[in-house]
Protein backbone atom coordinates (compact mmCIF):
# COMPACT_ATOMS: atom_id res chain seq x y z
CA UNK A 1 0.00 0.00 0.00
CA UNK A 2 2.63 2.33 0.59
CA UNK A 3 4.90 1.19 -2.00
CA UNK A 4 1.65 2.07 -4.51
CA UNK A 5 1.64 5.70 -2.70
CA UNK A 6 5.07 6.31 -3.25
CA UNK A 7 4.82 5.25 -6.68
CA UNK A 8 2.03 7.40 -7.43
CA UNK A 9 3.88 10.02 -5.55
CA UNK A 10 6.49 9.69 -7.61
CA UNK A 11 4.62 10.13 -10.78
CA UNK A 12 3.08 13.34 -9.86
CA UNK A 13 6.52 14.56 -9.10
CA UNK A 14 7.96 13.65 -12.45
CA UNK A 15 5.21 14.93 -13.70
CA UNK A 16 5.27 18.11 -12.44
CA UNK A 17 9.23 18.04 -13.49
CA UNK A 18 7.79 17.32 -16.87
CA UNK A 19 6.17 20.51 -17.03
CA UNK A 20 9.61 22.39 -16.13
CA UNK A 21 10.67 23.24 -19.73
CA UNK A 22 7.66 24.41 -21.12
CA UNK A 23 6.96 27.08 -17.80
CA UNK A 24 10.50 28.21 -18.38
CA UNK A 25 10.45 28.86 -21.83
CA UNK A 26 7.10 30.21 -21.99
CA UNK A 27 7.94 33.00 -18.82
CA UNK A 28 11.55 33.85 -21.03
CA UNK A 29 9.59 34.72 -23.73
CA UNK A 30 6.06 35.50 -22.94
CA UNK A 31 5.89 36.79 -18.98
CA UNK A 32 9.09 38.30 -18.99
CA UNK A 33 8.96 40.68 -21.88
CA UNK A 34 5.48 42.08 -20.84
CA UNK A 35 6.71 42.07 -17.20
CA UNK A 36 9.45 44.46 -18.08
CA UNK A 37 7.37 46.65 -20.12
CA UNK A 38 4.36 46.81 -17.46
CA UNK A 39 7.49 47.72 -14.96
CA UNK A 40 9.58 49.91 -17.38
CA UNK A 41 6.09 52.18 -18.38
CA UNK A 42 6.23 53.45 -14.95
CA UNK A 43 9.84 54.69 -15.09
CA UNK A 44 10.43 57.73 -16.12
CA UNK A 45 14.44 59.43 -15.50
CA UNK A 46 15.66 56.05 -13.07
CA UNK A 47 12.74 57.16 -10.68
CA UNK A 48 9.11 56.22 -10.62
CA UNK A 49 6.62 57.78 -12.10
CA UNK A 50 3.22 58.12 -13.83
CA UNK A 51 5.65 60.58 -16.50
CA UNK A 52 4.99 59.07 -20.01
CA UNK A 53 1.53 58.18 -19.37
CA UNK A 54 1.12 61.75 -19.09
CA UNK A 55 3.30 62.59 -21.77
CA UNK A 56 1.18 60.51 -23.95
CA UNK A 57 -2.08 62.02 -23.11
CA UNK A 58 -0.57 65.44 -23.61
CA UNK A 59 1.14 64.81 -26.96
CA UNK A 60 -1.43 65.49 -29.83
CA UNK A 61 0.76 63.39 -31.81
CA UNK A 62 0.50 60.22 -30.03
CA UNK A 63 -3.36 61.02 -29.42
CA UNK A 64 -3.65 61.07 -33.11
CA UNK A 65 -1.61 57.69 -32.98
CA UNK A 66 -4.17 56.06 -31.07
CA UNK A 67 -6.73 57.67 -32.55
CA UNK A 68 -6.31 56.37 -36.16
CA UNK A 69 -5.71 52.85 -34.34
CA UNK A 70 -9.29 52.69 -33.04
CA UNK A 71 -10.60 54.21 -35.97
CA UNK A 72 -9.15 51.79 -38.32
CA UNK A 73 -9.68 48.80 -36.42
CA UNK A 74 -13.44 49.83 -36.04
CA UNK A 75 -14.08 50.32 -39.42
CA UNK A 76 -12.28 47.62 -40.84
CA UNK A 77 -13.82 45.18 -38.46
CA UNK A 78 -17.61 46.44 -38.78
CA UNK A 79 -16.51 45.85 -42.84
CA UNK A 80 -15.16 43.00 -42.14
CA UNK A 81 -17.98 41.50 -39.90
CA UNK A 82 -20.73 42.60 -42.73
CA UNK A 83 -19.52 40.79 -45.33
CA UNK A 84 -18.25 37.89 -43.25
CA UNK A 85 -21.91 37.79 -41.89
CA UNK A 86 -23.74 37.82 -44.92
CA UNK A 87 -21.35 35.43 -46.74
CA UNK A 88 -21.23 32.82 -44.15
CA UNK A 89 -25.06 33.05 -44.44
CA UNK A 90 -24.66 32.64 -47.91
CA UNK A 91 -22.36 29.63 -47.87
CA UNK A 92 -24.67 27.38 -45.79
CA UNK A 93 -27.45 28.11 -48.42
CA UNK A 94 -25.16 26.97 -51.63
CA UNK A 95 -24.39 23.38 -52.48
CA UNK A 96 -21.72 21.56 -50.93
CA UNK A 97 -18.99 21.64 -53.77
CA UNK A 98 -18.85 25.27 -53.99
CA UNK A 99 -18.73 25.83 -50.22
CA UNK A 100 -16.47 23.85 -49.56
CA UNK A 101 -14.30 25.20 -52.30
CA UNK A 102 -15.08 29.07 -51.27
CA UNK A 103 -14.68 27.77 -47.07
CA UNK A 104 -11.07 25.85 -48.02
CA UNK A 105 -9.93 29.08 -49.85
CA UNK A 106 -11.08 31.87 -47.42
CA UNK A 107 -8.87 29.80 -44.79
CA UNK A 108 -5.94 29.86 -47.23
CA UNK A 109 -6.23 33.61 -47.43
CA UNK A 110 -6.54 34.11 -43.61
CA UNK A 111 -2.95 33.73 -43.84
CA UNK A 112 -2.29 36.36 -47.00
CA UNK A 113 -1.30 39.30 -44.71
CA UNK A 114 0.62 41.45 -43.97
CA UNK A 115 4.11 41.98 -46.23
CA UNK A 116 2.75 40.46 -49.26
CA UNK A 117 -1.02 41.19 -48.59
CA UNK A 118 0.41 45.00 -48.94
CA UNK A 119 2.30 44.67 -52.08
CA UNK A 120 -0.53 42.69 -53.32
CA UNK A 121 -2.62 45.72 -53.01
CA UNK A 122 -0.32 48.30 -53.96
CA UNK A 123 -0.38 46.69 -57.36
CA UNK A 124 -3.77 46.64 -57.14
CA UNK A 125 -4.80 49.64 -55.38
CA UNK A 126 -2.03 51.89 -55.98
CA UNK A 127 -1.62 55.23 -57.47
CA UNK A 128 -1.39 53.44 -60.59
CA UNK A 129 -2.74 49.88 -59.67
CA UNK A 130 -5.31 48.03 -62.14
CA UNK A 131 -7.99 48.06 -60.30
CA UNK A 132 -7.48 52.23 -59.29
CA UNK A 133 -6.94 52.87 -63.43
CA UNK A 134 -10.07 50.55 -63.96
CA UNK A 135 -12.49 52.59 -61.43
CA UNK A 136 -11.30 55.88 -63.04
CA UNK A 137 -11.82 55.39 -66.61
CA UNK A 138 -15.18 54.89 -65.89
CA UNK A 139 -15.76 57.21 -63.67
CA UNK A 140 -17.01 55.65 -60.53
CA UNK A 141 -13.97 57.31 -58.32
CA UNK A 142 -11.83 60.31 -58.83
CA UNK A 143 -8.98 59.55 -57.06
CA UNK A 144 -8.23 56.73 -54.54
CA UNK A 145 -5.20 56.84 -52.16
CA UNK A 146 -3.99 53.33 -50.42
CA UNK A 147 -1.84 55.76 -48.05
CA UNK A 148 -4.20 56.78 -46.51
CA UNK A 149 -6.50 56.03 -43.57
CA UNK A 150 -9.68 55.01 -46.32
CA UNK A 151 -6.81 52.90 -48.17
CA UNK A 152 -5.73 51.46 -44.68
CA UNK A 153 -9.64 50.89 -43.74
CA UNK A 154 -10.34 49.11 -46.99
CA UNK A 155 -6.94 46.80 -46.70
CA UNK A 156 -7.57 46.02 -43.37
CA UNK A 157 -10.95 44.98 -44.48
CA UNK A 158 -9.65 42.48 -46.66
CA UNK A 159 -7.77 40.36 -44.08
CA UNK A 160 -10.49 40.56 -41.84
CA UNK A 161 -13.04 38.91 -44.30
CA UNK A 162 -12.11 35.36 -43.96
CA UNK A 163 -10.67 35.19 -40.20
CA UNK A 164 -14.68 36.30 -39.95
CA UNK A 165 -15.96 33.70 -42.41
CA UNK A 166 -14.04 31.44 -40.37
CA UNK A 167 -15.13 32.47 -37.12
CA UNK A 168 -18.87 32.61 -37.63
CA UNK A 169 -19.61 30.07 -39.96
CA UNK A 170 -19.86 26.94 -37.38
CA UNK A 171 -21.94 30.24 -35.42
CA UNK A 172 -25.00 29.67 -37.48
CA UNK A 173 -24.87 26.23 -36.39
CA UNK A 174 -27.21 27.67 -33.58
CA UNK A 175 -29.90 28.56 -35.97
CA UNK A 176 -32.09 25.89 -36.49
CA UNK A 177 -33.58 25.81 -39.96
CA UNK A 178 -36.86 24.16 -38.23
CA UNK A 179 -36.93 27.76 -35.99
CA UNK A 180 -37.49 29.52 -39.35
CA UNK A 181 -40.13 27.78 -40.72
CA UNK A 182 -41.94 27.69 -37.80
CA UNK A 183 -41.57 31.33 -37.41
CA UNK A 184 -43.44 31.44 -40.76
CA UNK A 185 -46.08 29.33 -40.01
CA UNK A 186 -47.22 31.50 -37.17
CA UNK A 187 -47.15 34.30 -39.36
CA UNK A 188 -43.68 35.78 -38.43
CA UNK A 189 -42.44 38.05 -41.85
CA UNK A 190 -38.27 37.39 -42.43
CA UNK A 191 -37.41 40.48 -40.75
CA UNK A 192 -39.90 39.95 -37.34
CA UNK A 193 -37.54 36.07 -37.71
CA UNK A 194 -34.61 38.07 -37.88
CA UNK A 195 -35.42 40.58 -35.33
CA UNK A 196 -36.34 38.88 -32.13
CA UNK A 197 -35.21 35.21 -33.37
CA UNK A 198 -32.22 35.11 -35.46
CA UNK A 199 -30.16 37.91 -34.24
CA UNK A 200 -30.82 37.35 -30.29
CA UNK A 201 -28.85 33.85 -31.20
CA UNK A 202 -26.28 34.63 -32.99
CA UNK A 203 -25.54 37.99 -30.64
CA UNK A 204 -22.59 35.89 -28.40
CA UNK A 205 -21.14 34.91 -31.65
CA UNK A 206 -20.94 38.10 -33.38
CA UNK A 207 -19.60 40.20 -30.41
CA UNK A 208 -17.66 37.41 -29.78
CA UNK A 209 -15.82 37.83 -33.29
CA UNK A 210 -15.61 41.65 -33.54
CA UNK A 211 -13.64 41.51 -30.54
CA UNK A 212 -11.67 39.38 -32.38
CA UNK A 213 -11.55 41.12 -35.70
CA UNK A 214 -10.81 44.94 -33.37
CA UNK A 215 -8.15 42.63 -31.22
CA UNK A 216 -6.56 41.42 -35.12
CA UNK A 217 -7.31 45.29 -36.41
CA UNK A 218 -5.29 46.72 -33.28
CA UNK A 219 -2.46 45.10 -33.17
CA UNK A 220 -1.44 44.97 -36.79
CA UNK A 221 1.70 46.07 -37.91
CA UNK A 222 3.29 44.29 -41.03
CA UNK A 223 0.59 45.38 -43.05
CA UNK A 224 0.66 49.09 -42.29
CA UNK A 225 4.62 49.04 -41.96
CA UNK A 226 5.05 47.42 -45.32
CA UNK A 227 2.67 49.72 -46.91
CA UNK A 228 4.16 53.17 -45.61
CA UNK A 229 7.33 52.47 -44.53
CA UNK A 230 6.11 52.71 -40.92
CA UNK A 231 4.84 56.68 -42.03
CA UNK A 232 1.34 56.09 -41.20
CA UNK A 233 0.64 57.14 -37.64
CA UNK A 234 -0.78 54.22 -35.51
CA UNK A 235 0.05 52.89 -32.32
CA UNK A 236 1.40 49.43 -32.98
CA UNK A 237 4.09 51.87 -35.54
CA UNK A 238 4.89 54.29 -32.95
CA UNK A 239 5.71 51.26 -30.14
CA UNK A 240 8.06 50.29 -33.01
CA UNK A 241 9.50 53.50 -33.34
CA UNK A 242 10.63 54.03 -29.86
CA UNK A 243 12.39 50.42 -29.61
CA UNK A 244 13.95 49.98 -33.38
CA UNK A 245 13.54 53.26 -34.92
CA UNK A 246 16.56 55.57 -36.23
CA UNK A 247 15.65 59.00 -34.57
CA UNK A 248 15.08 58.61 -31.12
CA UNK A 249 15.28 55.52 -28.84
CA UNK A 250 12.92 55.40 -26.11
CA UNK A 251 12.24 52.02 -24.61
CA UNK A 252 10.26 53.64 -21.32
CA UNK A 253 8.12 55.81 -23.60
CA UNK A 254 6.99 52.35 -26.02
CA UNK A 255 6.59 50.54 -23.30
CA UNK A 256 3.66 53.00 -21.76
CA UNK A 257 2.52 53.23 -25.36
CA UNK A 258 2.44 49.26 -25.52
CA UNK A 259 0.78 49.16 -22.12
CA UNK A 260 -1.60 51.48 -23.48
CA UNK A 261 -2.27 49.17 -26.85
CA UNK A 262 -2.59 46.06 -24.06
CA UNK A 263 -5.38 48.12 -22.04
CA UNK A 264 -7.29 48.98 -25.04
CA UNK A 265 -7.38 44.98 -25.44
CA UNK A 266 -8.41 44.56 -22.25
CA UNK A 267 -10.91 47.18 -22.39
CA UNK A 268 -12.35 45.61 -25.69
CA UNK A 269 -12.74 42.02 -23.92
CA UNK A 270 -14.13 43.30 -20.73
CA UNK A 271 -16.72 45.21 -22.63
CA UNK A 272 -17.60 42.24 -24.55
CA UNK A 273 -18.14 39.98 -21.99
CA UNK A 274 -20.62 42.71 -20.19
CA UNK A 275 -22.42 43.07 -23.28
CA UNK A 276 -22.64 39.10 -23.51
CA UNK A 277 -24.04 38.86 -19.58
CA UNK A 278 -26.81 41.22 -20.47
CA UNK A 279 -27.37 39.69 -23.81
CA UNK A 280 -31.05 37.82 -23.71
CA UNK A 281 -30.28 34.55 -25.04
CA UNK A 282 -27.20 33.51 -22.77
CA UNK A 283 -28.30 30.62 -20.52
CA UNK A 284 -29.21 31.98 -16.85
CA UNK B 1 -42.53 29.65 -50.62
CA UNK B 2 -43.00 29.23 -54.03
CA UNK B 3 -40.98 27.89 -56.74
CA UNK B 4 -40.14 31.20 -58.34
CA UNK B 5 -39.25 32.49 -55.14
CA UNK B 6 -37.28 29.52 -53.92
CA UNK B 7 -35.04 30.35 -57.30
CA UNK B 8 -34.63 33.69 -56.25
CA UNK B 9 -33.07 32.81 -52.92
CA UNK B 10 -31.06 30.40 -53.41
CA UNK B 11 -29.65 32.93 -57.00
CA UNK B 12 -28.91 35.73 -54.38
CA UNK B 13 -26.90 32.98 -51.95
CA UNK B 14 -24.82 31.84 -55.13
CA UNK B 15 -24.17 35.55 -56.39
CA UNK B 16 -23.31 36.69 -52.96
CA UNK B 17 -20.76 33.39 -52.07
CA UNK B 18 -19.30 34.38 -55.39
CA UNK B 19 -18.78 37.49 -54.86
CA UNK B 20 -17.22 36.87 -51.29
CA UNK B 21 -14.60 34.64 -53.38
CA UNK B 22 -14.08 37.27 -55.94
CA UNK B 23 -13.18 39.77 -53.39
CA UNK B 24 -10.89 37.21 -51.55
CA UNK B 25 -9.45 36.02 -55.30
CA UNK B 26 -9.03 39.48 -56.38
CA UNK B 27 -5.61 40.92 -55.04
CA UNK B 28 -4.21 37.17 -55.77
CA UNK B 29 -5.26 37.30 -58.93
CA UNK B 30 -3.77 40.71 -59.57
CA UNK B 31 -0.40 39.50 -58.69
CA UNK B 32 -0.34 36.55 -60.07
CA UNK B 33 -1.05 38.68 -63.34
CA UNK B 34 1.46 41.41 -62.59
CA UNK B 35 4.32 38.39 -61.89
CA UNK B 36 3.65 36.94 -65.50
CA UNK B 37 3.95 40.22 -67.25
CA UNK B 38 7.30 41.47 -69.02
CA UNK B 39 5.98 45.14 -68.50
CA UNK B 40 2.76 46.45 -66.72
CA UNK B 41 2.37 50.74 -66.07
CA UNK B 42 -0.32 52.99 -66.06
CA UNK B 43 -2.63 50.70 -68.29
CA UNK B 44 -5.33 48.23 -67.39
CA UNK B 45 -3.82 44.76 -69.16
CA UNK B 46 -0.19 44.10 -69.22
CA UNK B 47 1.88 44.69 -72.28
CA UNK B 48 3.14 40.84 -72.72
CA UNK B 49 3.34 37.59 -70.73
CA UNK B 50 6.96 36.05 -69.81
CA UNK B 51 8.35 33.66 -67.13
CA UNK B 52 11.51 35.60 -66.51
CA UNK B 53 10.33 37.20 -62.78
CA UNK B 54 10.31 33.47 -61.38
CA UNK B 55 13.64 32.64 -62.77
CA UNK B 56 15.40 35.38 -61.89
CA UNK B 57 13.48 35.08 -58.61
CA UNK B 58 14.50 31.53 -58.07
CA UNK B 59 18.05 31.95 -59.00
CA UNK B 60 18.63 34.71 -56.80
CA UNK B 61 21.16 33.18 -54.14
CA UNK B 62 19.76 35.69 -51.21
CA UNK B 63 16.22 34.86 -51.60
CA UNK B 64 17.05 31.16 -51.46
CA UNK B 65 18.62 31.61 -48.54
CA UNK B 66 16.19 33.32 -47.02
CA UNK B 67 13.72 30.52 -47.62
CA UNK B 68 15.93 28.11 -46.31
CA UNK B 69 16.28 30.33 -42.97
CA UNK B 70 12.64 30.62 -43.18
CA UNK B 71 12.05 26.85 -43.46
CA UNK B 72 14.62 26.51 -40.48
CA UNK B 73 13.36 28.66 -37.95
CA UNK B 74 9.73 27.26 -38.87
CA UNK B 75 10.64 24.08 -38.51
CA UNK B 76 12.80 24.64 -35.41
CA UNK B 77 10.32 26.60 -33.51
CA UNK B 78 7.48 23.81 -34.18
CA UNK B 79 10.11 20.85 -32.86
CA UNK B 80 10.11 23.13 -29.49
CA UNK B 81 6.68 23.51 -29.52
CA UNK B 82 6.05 19.77 -30.07
CA UNK B 83 8.55 18.76 -27.28
CA UNK B 84 7.20 21.40 -24.77
CA UNK B 85 3.44 20.92 -25.14
CA UNK B 86 3.34 17.10 -25.75
CA UNK B 87 4.47 16.46 -22.36
CA UNK B 88 2.50 19.54 -21.02
CA UNK B 89 -1.24 18.07 -22.43
CA UNK B 90 -0.39 14.83 -21.10
CA UNK B 91 0.60 16.13 -17.62
CA UNK B 92 -2.17 18.74 -17.49
CA UNK B 93 -5.15 16.36 -18.70
CA UNK B 94 -3.96 12.93 -16.78
CA UNK B 95 -2.26 14.24 -13.41
CA UNK B 96 -3.53 18.04 -13.15
CA UNK B 97 -6.96 18.32 -14.66
CA UNK B 98 -7.69 21.57 -12.93
CA UNK B 99 -4.59 23.05 -14.21
CA UNK B 100 -6.42 23.18 -17.66
CA UNK B 101 -8.08 25.88 -16.70
CA UNK B 102 -5.07 27.93 -15.35
CA UNK B 103 -3.95 26.60 -19.17
CA UNK B 104 -6.52 28.44 -20.59
CA UNK B 105 -5.95 31.59 -18.92
CA UNK B 106 -2.33 31.58 -19.57
CA UNK B 107 -2.78 30.95 -23.59
CA UNK B 108 -4.43 33.73 -24.03
CA UNK B 109 -1.51 35.74 -23.40
CA UNK B 110 -0.19 35.51 -26.53
CA UNK B 111 -3.18 36.58 -28.40
CA UNK B 112 -4.04 39.54 -26.20
CA UNK B 113 -0.07 41.01 -26.22
CA UNK B 114 0.14 41.54 -29.99
CA UNK B 115 3.83 41.27 -30.76
CA UNK B 116 4.86 44.43 -31.00
CA UNK B 117 4.35 44.85 -27.32
CA UNK B 118 6.50 42.06 -26.95
CA UNK B 119 9.59 43.13 -28.56
CA UNK B 120 9.86 46.00 -26.67
CA UNK B 121 10.31 43.77 -23.76
CA UNK B 122 12.59 40.92 -25.67
CA UNK B 123 14.97 43.55 -26.86
CA UNK B 124 15.66 44.88 -24.06
CA UNK B 125 16.03 41.96 -21.64
CA UNK B 126 17.57 40.11 -24.55
CA UNK B 127 20.23 42.62 -26.18
CA UNK B 128 22.77 41.68 -23.63
CA UNK B 129 23.36 39.94 -20.54
CA UNK B 130 23.37 36.04 -20.06
CA UNK B 131 20.67 36.03 -22.63
CA UNK B 132 21.79 38.01 -25.27
CA UNK B 133 19.82 36.49 -28.01
CA UNK B 134 18.43 39.86 -30.46
CA UNK B 135 19.85 39.09 -33.44
CA UNK B 136 20.05 35.43 -33.33
CA UNK B 137 17.39 33.11 -34.73
CA UNK B 138 17.51 31.05 -31.09
CA UNK B 139 15.11 34.19 -29.89
CA UNK B 140 12.64 33.73 -33.06
CA UNK B 141 12.60 29.96 -32.09
CA UNK B 142 10.77 30.88 -28.83
CA UNK B 143 8.97 33.65 -30.04
CA UNK B 144 7.46 31.20 -32.75
CA UNK B 145 6.51 28.58 -30.08
CA UNK B 146 4.51 31.20 -28.15
CA UNK B 147 2.83 32.17 -31.35
CA UNK B 148 2.00 28.51 -31.88
CA UNK B 149 0.93 27.94 -28.74
CA UNK B 150 -2.46 28.89 -28.15
CA UNK B 151 -3.51 27.49 -31.35
CA UNK B 152 -1.93 23.61 -30.93
CA UNK B 153 -3.11 23.68 -27.75
CA UNK B 154 -6.44 24.12 -28.39
CA UNK B 155 -6.22 21.80 -31.37
CA UNK B 156 -4.47 18.64 -29.49
CA UNK B 157 -6.84 19.51 -26.39
CA UNK B 158 -10.19 18.76 -28.95
CA UNK B 159 -8.07 15.52 -30.02
CA UNK B 160 -7.81 14.16 -25.98
CA UNK B 161 -10.61 14.43 -24.84
CA UNK B 162 -12.11 12.62 -27.96
CA UNK B 163 -9.71 10.02 -27.08
CA UNK B 164 -11.20 9.59 -23.50
CA UNK B 165 -7.46 9.65 -22.00
CA UNK B 166 -8.06 8.41 -18.14
CA UNK B 167 -9.85 5.34 -19.64
CA UNK B 168 -7.49 4.46 -22.24
CA UNK B 169 -3.97 5.17 -19.42
CA UNK B 170 -6.71 2.40 -17.43
CA UNK B 171 -6.74 -0.14 -19.64
CA UNK B 172 -2.97 0.49 -21.36
CA UNK B 173 -1.89 0.11 -17.74
CA UNK B 174 -3.95 -3.01 -16.62
CA UNK B 175 -2.67 -4.63 -19.39
CA UNK B 176 0.86 -4.30 -18.13
CA UNK B 177 2.05 -0.86 -19.54
CA UNK B 178 3.80 1.42 -17.79
CA UNK B 179 2.76 4.88 -17.52
CA UNK B 180 5.75 6.15 -19.99
CA UNK B 181 4.93 2.75 -22.42
CA UNK B 182 1.25 3.30 -22.48
CA UNK B 183 1.72 7.01 -22.77
CA UNK B 184 4.35 6.63 -26.02
CA UNK B 185 3.42 3.81 -27.76
CA UNK B 186 -1.09 4.10 -27.03
CA UNK B 187 -1.89 8.13 -26.86
CA UNK B 188 0.78 9.51 -28.93
CA UNK B 189 0.22 7.28 -32.00
CA UNK B 190 -4.06 8.41 -31.30
CA UNK B 191 -3.11 12.40 -31.14
CA UNK B 192 -0.81 11.61 -34.49
CA UNK B 193 -3.83 13.45 -36.91
CA UNK B 194 -4.66 16.10 -34.81
CA UNK B 195 -1.01 16.99 -33.92
CA UNK B 196 -0.35 16.57 -37.95
CA UNK B 197 -3.36 19.00 -38.61
CA UNK B 198 -1.97 21.36 -36.23
CA UNK B 199 1.44 21.52 -37.69
CA UNK B 200 0.50 22.05 -41.23
CA UNK B 201 -1.58 25.36 -40.25
CA UNK B 202 0.82 26.63 -37.92
CA UNK B 203 3.36 26.07 -40.30
CA UNK B 204 1.26 28.22 -42.64
CA UNK B 205 1.15 31.40 -40.27
CA UNK B 206 4.50 31.21 -39.06
CA UNK B 207 6.53 30.97 -42.53
CA UNK B 208 4.53 34.48 -42.66
CA UNK B 209 5.53 36.24 -39.46
CA UNK B 210 7.49 39.72 -39.96
CA UNK B 211 6.91 41.62 -36.77
CA UNK B 212 9.38 39.21 -34.57
CA UNK B 213 11.81 38.08 -37.70
CA UNK B 214 12.20 42.23 -38.37
CA UNK B 215 12.11 43.91 -34.58
CA UNK B 216 14.67 41.40 -33.55
CA UNK B 217 16.34 39.81 -35.70
CA UNK B 218 16.10 42.00 -39.05
CA UNK B 219 19.15 41.34 -41.63
CA UNK B 220 21.45 39.65 -39.35
CA UNK B 221 19.20 36.39 -40.03
CA UNK B 222 17.24 37.24 -42.71
CA UNK B 223 14.08 35.36 -42.92
CA UNK B 224 11.64 35.55 -46.36
CA UNK B 225 9.63 38.25 -44.88
CA UNK B 226 12.27 40.44 -43.80
CA UNK B 227 13.78 39.58 -47.73
CA UNK B 228 10.33 40.58 -48.89
CA UNK B 229 10.06 43.90 -47.15
CA UNK B 230 13.98 44.62 -47.98
CA UNK B 231 13.66 44.39 -51.67
CA UNK B 232 10.44 46.87 -51.76
CA UNK B 233 12.60 49.13 -53.70
CA UNK B 234 13.39 46.30 -56.44
CA UNK B 235 11.09 45.57 -59.63
CA UNK B 236 7.26 45.46 -58.68
CA UNK B 237 7.26 42.43 -61.11
CA UNK B 238 9.95 40.66 -59.22
CA UNK B 239 8.11 41.18 -56.15
CA UNK B 240 4.97 40.06 -57.50
CA UNK B 241 6.39 36.97 -58.49
CA UNK B 242 8.32 36.67 -54.59
CA UNK B 243 4.30 37.20 -53.35
CA UNK B 244 3.15 34.28 -55.86
CA UNK B 245 6.00 31.68 -54.68
CA UNK B 246 5.42 32.45 -50.90
CA UNK B 247 1.43 32.24 -51.55
CA UNK B 248 1.92 29.02 -53.13
CA UNK B 249 3.79 27.14 -50.13
CA UNK B 250 1.21 28.47 -47.70
CA UNK B 251 -1.48 27.07 -50.18
CA UNK B 252 0.57 23.47 -50.51
CA UNK B 253 0.42 23.91 -46.39
CA UNK B 254 -2.87 24.87 -45.71
CA UNK B 255 -4.50 22.21 -48.37
CA UNK B 256 -1.97 19.14 -47.10
CA UNK B 257 -3.89 20.00 -43.28
CA UNK B 258 -7.16 20.40 -45.48
CA UNK B 259 -6.84 16.85 -46.82
CA UNK B 260 -5.92 15.54 -43.33
CA UNK B 261 -8.64 16.52 -41.81
CA UNK B 262 -10.64 15.15 -44.54
CA UNK B 263 -9.11 11.69 -44.44
CA UNK B 264 -11.54 9.55 -42.12
CA UNK B 265 -8.69 6.90 -41.03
Amino acid sequence: MIARLTTALRGRGLALLCLLPFAMVFIVFQVAPLAWVAVHSLINADTWSLANYSKIFASRFYLQAIQHSLQIAFWSSVIGMLVAVLGSYSLRQVDSKLRDFVMAFSNMTSNFAGVPLAFAFIILLGFNGTLTLLLKQSGLISDFNLYSKTGLIVLYSYFQIPLGVLLLYPAFDALRADWRESAALLGASPWQFWRHIGLPVLTPALLGTFVILLANALGAYATVYALTTGNFNVLPIRIAAMVAGDITLDPNMGSALAMILVGLMLVITAAQQWLLKRSYHVAR
Amino acid sequence: MSRAELTATSLYHRSVVWLLLLILLLPLAGTLLYSLSSSWSATILPDGLTFKWYLALWSDARFLAAFGRSLLVCCGALVLAVVLILPLLFVTHYYFPKLDGLMNLLILLPFAVPPVVSSVGLLQLYGSGPLAMVGTPWILLGCYFTVALPFMYRAITNNLQAINLPDLMDAAHLLGASTWQAAWLVVLPNLRKGLMVSLFLSFSFLFGEFVFANLLVGTRYETLQVYLNNMRNSSGHFNSALVISYFFFVLLFTWAANRLNKDPS
